[in-house]
């Protein structure tokens, strides 16, 4: 037996250390960016409103010269657990824009954006924005759940109890930060190319896009890059998963009521196999029924 | 413990009904007075919350069927949509797509179960085999559902998994154009898949119910591995496994609440939000983690065509296993070899699964290679020479002298 025991000890311990030294070999060329806290992070996450506006701010006047949000609707911006926009304030937003459509003739116009369109994409399609840029900007509907970079065993499963689940965020607003210029010494820059430390290869095609003070804040909140690198992180969160205050409001109730749910099944499972648990041979000659559970 | 009753209605309507169609005293006796051994551990729960999850799947893939578009322009979108404006689409999307890795996790812990405790061994040869269709038919749906999303993962996957195809000699492209329908992963590979991702679990539905037929005609398997001899050995299956299983479902469900409301991305891939690019290929294509270990195995093989026939192999094999395991005794509670033999394996088969998420070079190539010979090693070498080298311990009389041993060993 305890022969045995000390070969699978062994196998294991050979397997662990193996695995252990392979890890940083093969480790890719991507630095892991800082964690950050997010208001909307843990089971009682819920969006920042004035966050999610001063992400809106930058996103409008920064990203969207380049980068589409097509799933998105102006009426979004008045949804409950979003930017928190009154309906007559995401009409206005949308009154803005202009819309390409057909009149009654069939004949193209430009007319103003309703609440019920989507934000229009600034190019006319995939390859003019990549004629443009020298790459297709990536649609930024769903792209803070679309970029993650690897946690590696153990810390998955840590994330699984801990619901460590911003990385895209986390991830999105290291970008922002993570520009070098000049690239550090040995690292040679394709032409076009721009050194960002976060990016995996570090060779990211888009340029820099934000700065201190190039966006201007009615709150009064700092407006330096790492303010807007932050802001825009969260709106692009809740631009991809809309619905997440409400998910984790209901999670908890949800959960609440399994675990009361469990507790009574328990006891009543208890009370049923009180019998069979306590065998009547067991019982020394007292009627099982009459021991207590 | 009083005997085990019979179904006899007394409403004169119901009296009337159950002398054309005896369906009362059908569920009657199979769920009801269906008699249980009494000394079930808690791994004997799996097996109705895997009914639980295939109804929770059905249910909410029928729904989502209704405002999904199985078309290669309008798929992710249609998904998105119902993310964002079917009310609770996003719940509806999140209970679908993580029961589906509950569904695996409660069929991983069945089957490891049904191997620790000899579950497979004469008479339950059948049920056995019914329970790895039913397994080799979760996988397709599970993969086919994957696909519908139409990401980048799930494009990418669907290419990866119909090419395996193509490492059959002569006939290998010809069979993939025509899973395909077409040259290339495209319309009309999403729309079969589609067509079958809704058949699919009904035929699961179908081979489920043969399945219990199958167990109740031979009885349940139980942790001492003898069979029932007297009434002493069994209680009805309702109230005590009905309040058992009940208990430990909404345990479970806490799990799946768990993952649906708080991190109901964490199994998914990031890739898959970014909608299918034929154009662009991911920097890794990895399944989804119900696949990893076959996966392992699969790229263990440095040649493709022994790698696909490994991974379906490695799969077939567990059909074969009532006749590879050679010894009499059902449970691993009286094997002291086959005991330690199996936490291996099952060790191999969870270290496969983490090695099929890493990238296929140095160290984890050559422990991939490990895990997969011990994997084959178990099943056609070990399991075959225990039944004839293993000393095993003494069986108890009947169950309820298992019981009374373990109460007895206790007090």
């Amino acid at each position: 037996m305890t022969k045995h025991r000390a070969i699978i000890a062994l196998t294991l311990a050979a397997g662990l250390a193996a695995a252990a030294l392979a890890s940083p070999a093969v480790a890719e060329e991507q630095t892991p960016p800082p964690r950050l806290s997010w208001s909307f992070a843990g089971p009682f996450g819920k969006y920042d409103q004035a966050q999610l506006q001063r992400g809106f701010k930058i996103y409008r006047e920064v990203c969207s010269s380049c980068h589409s949000m097509d799933l998105l609707a102006f009426r979004n911006l008045a949804d409950a657990g979003g930017p928190g926009f009154s309906e007559a304030q995401a009409a206005a937003v949308a009154a803005e824009y202009k819309i390409k459509d057909l009149d009654d003739k069939g004949e193209p116009i430009e007319r103003a954006g309703r609440p019920a369109d989507h934000f229009p994409a600034p190019f006319p399609n995939a390859l003019a924005a990549a004629a443009a840029n020298g790459v297709a900007p990536p649609d930024m509907s769903t792209l803070a759940k679309a970029r993650t970079f690897q946690r590696g065993f153990p810390w998955f499963v840590f994330d699984m109890v801990t619901q460590y689940q911003e990385q895209g965020p986390d991830y999105i607003a290291a970008i922002l930060k993570g520009y070098k210029d000049p690239p550090p010494a040995g690292f040679t820059l394709p032409p076009g190319g721009h050194y960002n430390e976060y990016f995996p290869g570090h060779n990211i095609a888009m340029p820099p896009p934000l700065s201190d003070g190039q966006v201007t804040y009615d709150d009064g909140s700092p407006q330096t890059l790492e303010q807007y690198s932050k802001d825009i992180a969260a709106f692009l969160m809740w631009a991809a998963e809309p619905q997440l205050d409400a998910r984790k409001r209901i999670g908890f109730q949800v959960i609440i009521f399994l675990i009361v749910l469990s507790g009574l099944l328990y006891f009543t499972k208890k009370k049923v196999w009180h019998e069979v648990e306590k065998p009547r041979e067991m019982a020394h000659g007292q009627d099982p029924a009459k021991t207590s559970v | 413990m009083s005997g085990h009753s019979t179904y006899q209605p007394q409403n004169p309507v119901l009296k009337w009904f159950e002398a054309r169609l005896p369906i009362g005293g059908l569920i009657h006796s199979s769920f009801i007075a269906y008699p249980t051994p009494r000394n079930l551990n808690y791994w004997w729960t799996f097996g109705g919350i895997l009914s639980f999850m295939l109804g929770v799947q059905i249910i909410t893939g029928i729904v989502l069927a209704m405002h999904y578009t199985p078309h290669v322009d309008l798929a992710f979108k249609s998904v998105e949509g119902i993310m964002r404006d079917v009310n609770f689409g996003w719940l509806l999307r999140y209970l679908h797509a993580n029961g589906a890795s509950m569904f695996f996790l409660a069929v991983y812990i069945h089957m490891f179960r049904g191997i620790y405790y000899g579950s497979y061994k004469e008479p339950r040869e059948v049920l056995w085999i019914l329970g790895v269709i039913i397994y080799l038919l979760m996988m397709a749906t599970g993969f086919m559902g994957y696909v519908l999303v139409w990401g980048q993962m799930s494009f990418w996957a669907a290419t990866v998994i119909t090419n395996l195809f193509s490492a059959i000699p002569g006939v290998g492209d010809a069979i993939v154009t025509w899973l395909w329908g077409g040259y290339a992963v495209g319309n009309p590979t999403l729309n079969r898949f589609y067509s079958l991702h809704y058949l699919l679990p009904f035929v699961i539905a179908g081979v489920v119910v043969l399945h219990v037929w199958a167990l109740h005609v031979v009885g349940q398997n139980n942790p001492a591995g003898i069979d029932t001899k007297s009434d002493k050995d069994t209680v009805p299956f309702t109230p005590y496994a009905t309040i058992k299983d009940g208990f430990f479902m909404a345990c479970f469900c806490i799990l799946y609440a768990w993952f649906v409301f708080y991190i109901p991305n964490f199994l998914g891939h990031a890739d898959n939000y970014i909608p299918a690019n034929p154009a662009v290929t991911p920097a890794e294509i990895v399944p989804e983690w119900y696949y990893l270990p076959f996966y392992a195995i699969l790229r263990s093989i440095p040649d493709k065509l022994l790698g696909v026939l490994a991974l379906f192999a490695s799969i077939l094999i567990l059909a074969f296993l009532p006749w590879l395991d050679t010894s009499r005794v059902r449970s691993g509670r009286y094997r002291p070899l086959f005991k330690q033999f199996f936490w291996l394996w099952v060790i191999a088969a969870v270290g496969l699964g983490w090695l099929g998420s890493k990238p296929p070079e140095g160290i984890y190539v050559i422990l991939s290679r490990l895990f997969t010979v011990y994997y084959f090693g178990f099943f056609l070498i070990i399991l075959p020479l225990l039944g004839i080298f293993e000393k095993t311990k003494p069986l108890p009389n009947s169950i309820a002298d298992a019981v009374l041993e373990a109460k007895g060993a206790k007090a």
